[in-house]
Order: structure tokens, then sequence, then C-alpha cells
């Protein structure tokens, strides 16, 4: 992804700016930033929903407004609340149709996902009926349906339980073991200090530290919940290292 | 198409999942068994009224199936935030309005088939002949009114935030031009100049929604229209929703989505 910076009026509030990111196949990258920072705008960029004021987002060389980009992406929003008088698997059907997946293959992949997500005990439940967690899986469950290349994941144990966490962190590593590359934003630190590959943080619309998070942890000599303090400007927060002594 | 298919088909799973459509046939059949029980002023042609007024039970019941049903499609989308999972997959804004337009139509001429049959019972039971062109034909041109109604209500869902504000936008425009709006030349007539141009334009403008209401010819048994202007009307329907639609979908894809 790639948004050159470009002049606007004052009045006009810049979400994100002169933001450039390679993400590698088979990763997982974290995407982080206090409230505010641009995660959500970028991702709405990168998913085609807001036109960039200037530049392009592109995904596998083809640009985000043409829907062919989508073919090889799953994505799970925040706090979404699907279809309610849906049951999972009539959910997965129909986002399997937008794939124009075979019915044949589709009902294969319907059985696979839901295993996965644990949903099959619940398959034929309405999706009304279910818990804040079970929802989460069915979501995650419907941005599997294509077998994507790409998932874009957005605070996706958000208002969950520690159960619920667990489960969803649990196959986002499968899905890692697949080699799918993950692009994930989430606010809790330990998670992504766990889970991600490479992480970024950006702040203000702009890209601040980009690296593992070895690296990052390194370079400030603190945890990662600190280094993200310090790069936001919340330093005074972090408690003061002498020389020599590393985390 | 498949995309178009495809939204369309939750679309109606919605209607028949919800409560409405049965409480709407439900109150529709009860007020008009309770009427044709009694036998006012013992009047042989009591079958007439009763006819009329299941008639109106059902338009009135039609509007409010299909105003909210449509009218509530991409808010409820936007409220619940699955319009992001459904466009992040390859389909176009344009598909998805299409499909919720096919949807709510197709809904709609389901629900319609199933009122209409329950006038068909009721004013065979009471009448010897059942003039099922002429039954046909009302529910064909009721149902492309319904094209009309279920455009307009989609066009109204992305202008105004609220969707009960659409509503009743969508029900007051629509009772308008059913009530007055075939009257609207006659007025302009004995009007003067400028109001009479201006009032002669607003009625060329409006969607002649009472061209598609033959419940007289219904109620007092008269011939269904001829082939020449049915056909018409149904032309008119597909054009003047087709207009409504493309100005939906123009809003739709300049509409920022966060």
């Amino acid at each position: 992804m790639e948004y050159p910076s470009r002049e606007l009026g004052s009045k006009t509030k810049v979400a994100v700016d002169g933001l450039s990111l390679d993400v590698q196949q088979g990763q997982i990258f974290g995407f982080l930033g206090p409230n505010g920072a641009g995660k959500t705008t970028t991702m709405n960029v990168l998913l085609g929903f807001v036109e960039p004021t200037a530049g392009s987002a592109t995904l596998f060389g083809v640009n985000v407004t043409d829907k062919a980009a989508r073919q090889r992406l799953g994505y799970l929003p925040e706090l979404t609340y699907y279809y309610k008088f849906l049951t999972p698997e009539e959910l997965l059907r129909f986002y399997g149709k937008l794939f124009r997946i075979p019915r044949a293959v589709l009902e294969k992949r319907i059985d696979e996902i839901l295993r996965m997500v644990e949903l099959q005990d619940a398959r034929k439940r309405q999706i009304k009926t279910f818990s804040k967690g079970m929802q989460q899986r069915a979501g995650l469950a419907q941005a599997l349906i294509n077998d994507p290349n790409l998932l874009v994941l957005d605070e996706p144990t958000s208002g969950l339980d520690p159960i619920g966490r667990m489960k969803v962190r649990e196959i986002i590593q499968r899905l890692k073991n697949e080699g799918k590359t993950i692009l994930f934003s989430s606010h809790e630190l330990g998670e992504v200090e766990t889970i991600c590959d490479r992480v970024c943080i950006i702040h203000q619309g702009t890209l601040r530290e980009v690296g593992t998070v070895h690296e990052l942890v390194s370079r400030h000599r603190c945890n990662l919940e600190q280094v993200f303090l310090r790069v936001v400007g919340y330093e005074g927060a972090v408690p003061h290292r002498p020389e020599g002594v590393t985390v | 198409m498949n995309n178009v298919l495809a939204v369309s088909s939750v679309v109606m799973r919605e209607m028949y999942r919800r409560k409405d459509f049965y409480v709407l046939l439900i109150l529709t059949v009860l007020i008009t068994l309770i009427l044709g029980s009694v036998n006012l002023f013992n009047d042989s042609n009591i079958v007439r009224y009763l006819k009329e007024i299941c008639l109106l039970l059902i338009w009135v019941s039609s509007l409010v199936i299909a105003i909210t049903t449509a009218a509530r499609q991409i808010p409820a989308e936007r409220e619940s935030r699955t319009i992001f999972p459904l466009l992040a997959k390859p389909i176009s804004r344009t598909e998805v309005l299409l499909g919720k337009f096919l949807g709510c139509w197709l809904a709609s001429g389901i629900a319609l088939l199933c009122f209409y049959l329950f006038f068909g019972i009721i004013s065979a039971a009471r009448e010897s002949g059942w003039p099922l062109g002429s039954y046909l034909q009302a529910v064909t041109l009721h149902w492309f009114m319904l094209a009309i109604v279920i455009a307009i209500a989609l066009l109204g869902s992305l202008v105004f935030a609220a969707p009960s504000s659409n509503n009743t936008i969508c029900f007051i425009v629509i009772a308008g031009v059913l009530l007055i709006g075939r009257h609207l030349h006659k007025v302009a007539v004995g009007m003067e100049q400028p109001s009479r141009g201006i009032l002669t334009v607003i009625y060329f403008l409006l969607p002649q929604l009472g061209w598609f209401d033959v419940r007289e010819r219904i109620t007092h048994n008269w011939p269904p229209l001829e082939a020449g202007p049915f056909l018409l009307a149904l032309a008119y329907a597909l054009v003047m929703a087709s207009v409504f639609l493309f100005a939906a979908s123009w809003i739709f894809n300049r509409k920022r989505l966060q």
C-alpha cells in the first residue's frame, strides 16, 4: 500500500499521510496505533470502502476499487452483527456464492470451516441465538470461505472473554501455519507480541515504527507496551531504565 | 447476475423469517372474515363492499410490507456493519442495490400472491364466477407498481439518515401520489400561470401509481384491461423503477462508508 502525502486545505483532517507498508507472504503483520491513529481508515482504503485523496492501494497488483482485487481477500471487521435471521451455514453459503465457488466445493468448505471455528454443532441455529464469541467465530468463518491468501482482521478479539480470545488466537495461529498472510489490528499488545511476526505503529496518520517485535524491543530497550507508549508520545508513563539494562 | 440473486435470496429469507408479513396477512383475513360474517341491511350487493374493503386492506398491507422491507435494507446493513464484510467480497455496490431491490420485489410478489389468493377464495365463496384473468391482471399491475415503490424506498434509504424518517416520508409521498396525484392536472387547468405550468410539470414528473389501481374493475366485475394499456403500464413501471434505482446507485457509489 502506498499513499503519498498531498497538500490539503487547513480545515481538512488528514487521517493517513504518506503511509507505505510491505507485508510479506505468510507473515502475521500487526497494525498498531492508538484510537484515531488511522488504522481503520487505512483498512477501509485497502478494502476499497474509502477512496484515498491521493495515491493508490493495490491488492495482488489489482487496484482495490476493482472487485477482482477482493477475490483472494478475507476480511473480519470489528464489532459486526451478522444477519441474525441466518444460520452460520446459510451465512457461509451466501458469501460463498459471491465468490462463485462451485456448490460441491462450497459445501465441503463450509463443513471444514465450521469445524475449524468450532461452530459445527450450531450450524443450524440462527445467529441471533449466538454469544458474542460465537458471533466472532462466525465472522472469522465468513472471512475464510474463499480460502483467502490475505486476511485482514480488525481487532478480532475485541470484546471477547479470555476463552473467546484464546479460541480466536488459536485459529489465527492455525491460519498462519497454513501459510496465510494476515494483517492484524489490535490494542491487545500482549496478543500482538505473541502472534505477530512484524508490527508497525502508526500515530496521527503517519508511520512511526516498523519491524519485528524483537527489533522494536531491542531498539527501545523496553517491552512492546512501553515501546508503544513512547512512540505515541506518552513517554512520561514509561519507567526510566538505566543504561545497560536490557529487557 | 449471480451476486444479485445471492443478495436477493437473503432479503427473501429475511422476509419469511420476520413476523411482519404474517401479522398483516392474519389481520387482513380476520377483518375481512368478520366483515363478511355480518349481513348489513340485508343488502344482496354486500359482497362488493366486502371485496372493496379486502382490496383496500391488501393495498395498505402491500405498501407497508414493500416500504418497510425496502427502507430498512441498506440502513440495517450499515447499522449492523454487515455492509463491510459484504463489500469486501467481489461484489459491486450496484449489485448489492439491485439484489436488495430484486429481493424486496420478489418477496412482495409472494406476499401479494398470498393476499390475492385469500381474496379470490372470499369472492368465490360469495359470488358464482371467478374472473381469473382480471385477478391475474390486478396482481401483476399491483406487483409492478410495488417495483416503483420499492425503488423509491431504496433511494430514500440512501438520502435520509434515519430509516424511520424514510418510512414516514415514503408513506406520505406514496399515499399523496395515490390519493391526489392523478387529479393534479385537473387542478392545474383551473389555475393561472406560472402555478399552472409548475403543477403540470409536477404531475408529469410524479410516478403515476394510480394507473396500476384496478380495484374498481375487480369490485364491479368489469372486464380486464386490454393488452395495449396493460403492457404499457408494465413498461412504465419498469422505466420508473429503473430511473429511481439509477439515482440510488449513483448516490450509493459515492457514499463514504465509515
